[in-house]
């Protein structure tokens, strides 16, 4: 954290997202609906040495908590990514992101016959994690696989 | 575990004692037919069919093996001349018919339809085709049509021909014959008809013993079933697609010189130029066999759960 130092300051209250793979950080705060035009004040830092990653991105975030969906959408794009909970300066809270085992209506099936994907219906889409390194993730409904980037390319949030 | 109340989705919703139980179950049928028996086993039971595509043998046969059990079906056959001409969605139409029948037998062009209805319904489901995805149903005649054949499906050797990409009955055969013990299973198919990654991903995590080989002559001479698809044209999204592959694979008589004495064709039908009109009164042709065994092994399942 020496070198984040040197870039931006301590926040009293909010989230510090840290081990996002490098490149990662601005499609986390597009997930996250967070723009140029929301109020959050907020600190980027991007591509800066890391020993678990090589390299990493850093977010913090004042005055922000996270919900599950939040999370959940968080450990899809950036699976190494930690978190850290600032209030009144200090880490209260510290944990890492955790692939759920089963992700509901998050992702889109890019299998275009998948009964998810069929106008008029209400099927929510459901993925099963079926392997961790690297991910791999299953349609509960028709069995398609999405991996790597196609996962990032499939979330409903764009 | 019993089959009563349960949905059937997918093949790999049964263990094999499971299917060796519905087997018997099947042969008990079969004799009740050949003595034309009555059954009344599905007496006072009322069987929607939900056909949201084209079937002939699937439909009929679950109609048939109601009819059979002593039951009735309200069949919902086609989108001209039912409410999902006017807009109706999938959802809606399940809701209705498990409040007026007792079991549902859905198919629909859409992979993944039969999960969807199950989650909707409050009667059980069995999936009769869901676009490419599975066809449970088909593959359970399908093993029991080898186990009749040969008295076994374990230490056979098995080729699987024709269009692995996207027909739906070769998924839910693999996912079968992965809970037995086959010597090994032959993928029989040209370059661009290969598995789809998900389908061989699962019989990989399953442990199914198979090889992919491109040209049948390569192993007929081992094969003690051998089992034809045609190309599904229907699956195509680009029909150029389906002109090139339309005739990459054909069984003729002289290719069967080479095969190993007791070979059974078998084939999901219809059957288009895949197998050669001449083999059909031969030895080989077991795939009329295998379409008459789907009454009985109907009957299993929905006595199974209804009954």
């Amino acid at each position: 954290m020496d070198q984040e130092k040197l870039i931006v300051s301590k926040i009293k209250k909010g989230i510090v997202i840290d081990h996002i793979p490098a490149g990662k950080a601005l499609k986390v705060l597009k997930i996250l609906g967070i723009t140029g035009y929301t109020d959050y004040r907020l600190a980027i830092v991007m591509n800066v040495p890391s020993n678990k990653l090589g390299m990493k991105d850093i977010i913090k975030i004042e005055n922000k908590i996270l919900d599950k969906r939040e999370l959940e959408l968080i450990s899809l794009v950036a699976p190494t990514a930690t978190i850290n909970i600032i209030e009144d300066y200090k880490v209260v809270e510290k944990y890492k992101v955790k692939l759920p085992r089963v992700i509901k209506g998050v992702l889109r099936c890019p299998n275009p016959m998948c009964i998810t994907n069929k106008p008029d219906e209400v099927a929510e889409t459901i993925f099963v994690l079926r392997k961790l390194d690297p991910v791999v993730l299953e349609c509960k409904y028709c069995g398609t696989l999405i991996k790597g980037d196609e996962i990032e390319h499939n979330l409903s949030i764009q | 575990m019993s089959l009563r109340n349960r949905d059937l989705i997918s093949i790999l919703d049964l263990s094999r004692n499971e299917i060796e139980e519905l087997f018997r179950k099947a042969d008990q049928m079969n004799k009740f037919l050949q003595e034309k028996k009555t059954l009344n086993t599905l007496s006072g039971k009322i069987i929607s069919l939900v056909f949201l595509e084209p079937s002939t043998r699937t439909m009929y046969s679950f109609q048939s093996a109601t009819y059979r059990l002593g039951g009735k079906t309200l069949v919902f056959a086609s989108k001209t001349t039912t409410s999902l001409a006017k807009g109706e969605n999938i959802a809606d139409t399940i809701r209705m018919m498990s409040a007026y029948s007792d079991l549902i037998v859905i198919r629909s062009p859409y992979d993944g339809t039969a999960l969807y209805a199950s989650m909707i319904s409050s009667v059980p489901v069995i999936n009769a085709g869901d676009g490419k995805h599975e066809h449970p149903t088909q593959a359970l005649i399908d093993l029991y049509t080898i186990y009749k054949l040969k008295g076994r499906i374990d230490g056979l050797t098995i080729g699987v021909l024709g269009d692995l990409k996207y027909a739906r009955t070769i998924a839910s055969l693999l996912y079968g014959l992965s809970l037995f013990s086959p010597r090994k299973v032959y993928l029989i198919s040209p370059g661009n008809l290969t598995l789809r990654e998900s389908v061989r991903a699962k019989i990989d995590d399953l442990g199914l013993e198979y090889e992919e080989v491109r040209d049948i002559r390569q192993v007929i001479g081992e094969l003690d079933i051998l089992y034809v698809t045609r190309i599904q044209r229907e699956r195509y999204p680009d029909p150029e697609e389906y002109e090139r592959v339309k005739n990459a694979f054909k069984i003729t008589e002289k290719l069967l010189e080479n095969a190993k004495p007791g070979l059974k064709i078998l084939h999901p039908l219809p059957k288009l130029d895949e197998i050669d009109k001449s083999i059909d009164n031969t030895d080989y042709a077991a795939y009329f066999y295998q379409a008459s065994l789907g009454i009985p092994l109907r009957m299993a399942l929905l006595a199974s759960i209804l009954g």
